[in-house]
This record gives structure tokens, sequence and C-alpha cells, in this order.
């Protein structure tokens, strides 16, 4: 087993970890102060990753591109949330299941009547190209670590946002109690549209990040949500800070677990069959993770104060 | 005679109008749209024991789904080779032995996947389930064996004894006769001791508990019985296309069988019928009008959610008496 291979997969996995925190960290804010399961979220992202190769291909600039992703997706959100979702927040989450799948239908057609079926493309940034050497000679793309980057960024910028300016408070008093926030002159309907926005953006920034990476395409944001929905659950729904512990857990373990599975296996049968056997593994092992998670702790790893 | 029950009358009558039109304009495909609607409603009518009546919001049917027609497709193509399944043990083309087995294999792996699910409850259930089935998903994409993501076909249809199944509309009959027993069955459960039990675990468990009924027995039994009736329409679902793939083990499958549910009506005998009846003619209607029928079919579910709660049997027959 070399060294390298091994650490470079750990900062795949983390970077993989960053990523989904970005979508998990709006998905639970969401739900933590508004009670709402959003599976839109991952349409959002694909708002983002489609603004960020548009703009990016019109104007040729990929921090353009960023931009236009944040500002799309936030504005894709508000506009979501005050046609639609504020109707659903005092529905069970039935209601809010169906009527955000039925969103995830609309929003994916209606990308692919704008886009057509074909993927796009999105360019690595010059600023951000090539690659880095890790220990042991092993090139690395800056990219990533930038990714990685971003992510720790943006969890300690939501760190400060909620603990320590007056929209943070509001919003933590919204997830504390609802009507006395509201009781106390606050306009809960715009705190709800701002909350969402934020996610919003959050989940379009992963897109636009993410599509440097891969293509830019039509149901790119649904793989992405279900992993952004293990996290959540992983972490404690509500938790911001289970977000970000879930989110890297489940990237590691899913990054590595493809390495090492069928490398622990083929100790025990031949190589074709641990190949096999460990890549079926090895795809099933974060979901075993939450079953066992849940089986344990019902409400998560960092559950969120009583509400 | 209450307003429900005229329309599920109204329901049987649709349903028995599409084989007579079909033969009637000769449009044999209007045969398959009524199989493929029968299946999905049938699927349910499963789901619906869960949910409608015990108010268990599983978004991880399409596993059961999946499991039924994987039992259909690998007895079938080991029948087909001659191979047996295990040492002495042949597949089969009995559609009833398909049936059953895959009634017994739903069942059994809904059991533990319930256990653990139950422990937990609302946004929890919903995506502990949601990632049980993801498992089995994945595991099915990366199983070599019988045929990964590409998927399973066989070539035969199974028979039924005394059936010609090769042909569309007795193969048709054979689809309305099980979801006919499903209905029959949940309407028996919904009045049995059992389906009070159950409403009242939805209702209130503390008070179920209180009177010496443990809530979680009757939630798993419930849980293995609505996984049981989803495997029965998996198997018949896979002999419709002589094909099964990972996409019946697919999260979008198991958000489906709930719009059905929903768009017919939460918890009501004919639900998930005027629900799949609904979907699939939108599907079929829409998809003949425009390329972009999906986009057309968010729109309509979500007026539905937003502005007709109880479904098309609430809009028809008003709120339920008790909830």
């Amino acid at each position: 087993m070399q060294i390298p291979l091994l650490l470079e997969q750990l900062l795949n996995g983390l970077q993989f970890g960053f990523m989904l925190f970005l979508m998990a960290s709006g998905l639970t804010l969401i739900f933590g102060v508004m009670g709402l399961i959003n599976l839109a979220h991952g349409s959002l992202y694909m708002v983002g990753a489609f603004a960020c190769a548009a703009v990016a291909a019109a104007t040729g600039s990929f921090w353009l591109g960023l931009v236009a992703s944040l500002a799309g997706a936030a504005a894709a959100g508000a506009l979501v949330e005050v046609l639609v979702i504020r109707r659903l927040y005092g529905r069970d989450h039935l209601d809010q299941v169906l009527a955000t799948f039925a969103l995830i239908l609309i929003f994916s057609e209606g990308t692919r009547w704008l886009f057509g079926s074909f993927p796009l493309y999105l360019d690595i940034p010059p600023l951000l190209g090539g690659a880095l050497t890790l220990p042991g000679s092993a090139p690395y793309p800056i990219y990533r670590l930038a990714i990685i980057g971003a992510g720790l960024l943006v969890a300690l910028g939501l760190y400060l946002l909620i603990s320590r300016t007056r929209l943070g408070m509001r919003i933590r008093a919204g997830e504390a109690d609802r009507e006395m926030i509201a009781a106390l002159g606050i306009d809960i309907r715009t705190l709800y549209t701002i909350v969402f926005a934020l996610g919003a953006a959050l989940a379009g920034m992963a897109g636009a990040l993410v599509g440097a990476l891969q293509s830019v395409q039509v149901g790119m944001g649904e793989p992405v949500l279900i992993l952004a929905f293990v996290v959540i659950v992983i972490g404690g729904i509500g938790s911001i800070r289970g977000a970000l512990f879930g989110a890297l857990l489940v990237g590691v373990v899913d990054t590595t677990g493809r390495l090492l599975l069928p490398l622990a296996l083929s100790s025990f049968i031949s190589p074709s069959a641990a190949a096999s056997t460990g890549a079926a593994l090895a795809s099933m092992l974060i979901y075993v993770l939450m079953a066992l998670i849940l089986a344990l702790r019902p409400r998560g790893l960092f559950p969120a104060a009583a509400g | 005679m209450a307003r429900e029950t005229v329309f599920n009358g109204l329901m049987i009558l649709v349903l028995a109008a599409i084989p007579a039109a079909a033969l009637l304009f000769e449009e044999p495909f209007y045969l398959t749209l009524a199989t493929r609607l029968a299946i999905l409603a049938l699927a349910a009518v499963g789901l619906n024991v869960a949910l409608g009546l015990g108010g268990l919001v599983s978004f991880g049917h399409a596993a059961f789904f999946g499991i039924g027609g994987y039992v259909a497709g690998i007895l079938a193509v080991h029948a087909f080779n001659m191979e047996p399944l295990l040492p002495g043990l042949p597949g089969t083309k009995s559609m009833p032995v398909i049936w059953v087995v895959s009634m017994l294999l739903a069942a059994l792996i809904a059991l533990p996947m319930g256990a653990i699910s139950l422990r937990t409850s609302g946004v929890y259930f919903i995506m502990i389930t949601l990632a049980f089935a993801q498992m089995i998903y994945y595991f099915a994409i990366s199983w070599p064996a019988y045929g990964g993501e590409d998927g399973l076909s066989f070539y035969v249809r199974n028979g039924f004894p005394g059936v010609n199944t090769l042909q569309p509309l007795p193969f048709l009959l054979v689809c309305y006769g099980l979801l006919a027993a499903a209905l029959l069955f949940f309407w028996r459960l919904q009045h049995s001791p059992f389906g009070a039990a159950l409403q009242a675990a939805r209702q209130n468990d503390v008070r179920l508990a209180a009177v010496g009924i443990r809530p979680f027995k009757i939630r798993l039994t419930a849980f293995a019985l609505s996984a049981a009736i989803t495997g029965v329409a998996g198997a018949l679902f896979a002999d419709l296309n002589r094909f099964v793939s990972p996409s019946m083990l697919s999260w979008h499958l198991s958000g489906e069988l709930i719009v059905l549910i929903i768009l017919g009506g939460v918890g009501r005998l004919f639900g998930p019928v005027a629900g799949a009846t609904v979907y699939v003619f939108l599907e079929y209607g829409l998809g003949g009008i425009t390329e972009r029928w999906q986009f057309f079919l968010g729109l309509i579910l979500l007026g539905v959610v937003l502005f007709a709660r109880g479904g098309i049997i609430g809009l028809f027959a008003g709120r339920p008496r008790h909830g």
C-alpha cells in the first residue's frame, strides 16, 4: 500500500466532503429554521452550475461565473421560496416531499428547455490550474485544494454569521421559537426568505465549483442531494456543526472505502472477485454507515436542540 | 351512499373501460397503458398500507419493487438457461411461484430494515428508508452477476396456469386480478382490529401503548405487509417489460409511489388507483402534446399539493370524517 496514493485519496475525500458541506449546510439550515425538507436543493446546485457555465462561456471569466452562480442560485431560491415554499411551512413532511419533488421536475425540464440536453463544460480558472507536489512526490491539482480552502472559509463564515451577527441571532431565535420571535416584531417571512436564499447560494456555489471538475448537466444535483441528506441525517438535522462533521466523514469514508475495501478483500478472495465485491460494498458503505449511526443514535451525532 | 363509494365505482368503470376502448378502437397500446397503470396502482396500494394507514412515510419502497422485479428476472433467467439457482433449486417461469417468492423476500428484507428504521421517526424515518433503498440500488448496480448497471433481460414473459400471458389482454386481466385482491386485502385490513391499532398508532401512539398494544410491533408488521404487496407489483412490472434494471430500485421510483398516493388521496382505499390513473394519463396525454411533459407534470403536482389537499378523492368526496 503506497502512502502517496492513500494521501491523495484522503485529500480527495476531504475535497468531496467540503463540497458536500456546502450543500448540506444550506439543507440543514433550512430544516432547522423552517422545518422544511427541501428535495429541490439539488436543483439549486444545478442552477448554480449552469449559471456559472453560461456566464463563464459568455465572458471568459470563471470568477464572474462564480459570482453569477451565487447570485443566480440565491435569486432562484428566493423566487421559489416566495412563490411555493412559503405555503409549505405549516404542512406535514409528506406534502413538502411531494411539492419539492414537483419542483425538481420543473427545474430539470426547464433547464433542459433553456440549455438543451448536452452537457456544458466549465474550465478550471488559470489561476488555480496546475498541480502541487505532495510529500512522496505525487502531484495534486491545486483546484481541488482550493475547494477544500473554500469549504473551510464557508464553514468559518457560517460560524461567524450564526454566532456573531444580528442576522445569525435571529436565525438562532427562529430555530428555538418561531412564534416568539414573530411576536417580538421580527419580520419572520423575510427572515425565512433570506435563510432559504442563503442555503440556495451555498448550493449554487457547490454546483459551480464541482462543475469545473465534472460536466454541467441536467440531473447532476440528484446524486449530490441524496448524499447531502445522508450527511445531515448523520450529523443531526438542523446542526451546522453536525453537517460539517457528517460531510467530512461521508467524503472520507466514501473515497477511501473505494480504495481500501477491494484491497482488504483481496487478502481473502481472488483479486477479480475482490475487485467486484469490493466495489459493490464500497458504494453501499456510506449508507451502511448511516444506518448504523441512526440505529445507535436515532437523532444523529449532534442532535440539534429540541424543536 | 357515500360520495367516496360512488367515486370508487367510477374508478372501477374507468379501469374496465380502458381494455374495452382498446378492443373497440383497435389500439393495443391502451392495454399496455392499463397494465402499467394497474401495476403502479398495486405497488402504491402496498405503500398505502404503511403510509396511509400507518403514517410511515417510507421513501424507500422502490427497494421492494425492485426486489420483486429481480426475483422475477433471476428466476426466469435461471429457468430459461436450465441452470439451478443453488444446487437442487431450479429457477421457475411460473408466476404464482414467483409472486410468493417475491412477497416473502420483500417482507423478509423489510423486517430488519423496518426494525432499524422504526427506531426513528419523522424526517429521520423518511431518510433512513431512503438510505436502505439506496444501499440495495448501489448493490444492484455494482453486482455484475445479474447484469449490473445494464439490467437483466428475459425473453419470454412468465406464465400463469391456464392463461396465455404472452397476449396483452390476459396479462392485463392477471394484473387487474392481483390489484383487486390487494384492494380487498387493504379494505379488510383497514377494518380489522389490526388496522384499527395501526391507525391508532398513527394518530396517537402513546395512547395505543397505554391500552397495552406495542406500536412498534404493529408498525413493523404493517411495514412488512406493505413491502410484500409492493414486491408482487415489482414482479409484474418486470414481466410487463421482460426486463429488470436498477432503475426499478431508484429513489425516483420511491418518490413516484408517494406521488401516486398523495395525488389520489392518502389512506383512501382507491387513492392509489385514482393517483395511478391520473399519473399514467398525464404522462401519456402530456407526452403526446409536448416533449416537455415533465415540466407540466411538475406544475400540476405542485398545484395539487398547494390547492387540492386530500388529493383527487378529497376533491370529490370531501375530507374524511376522521383523519
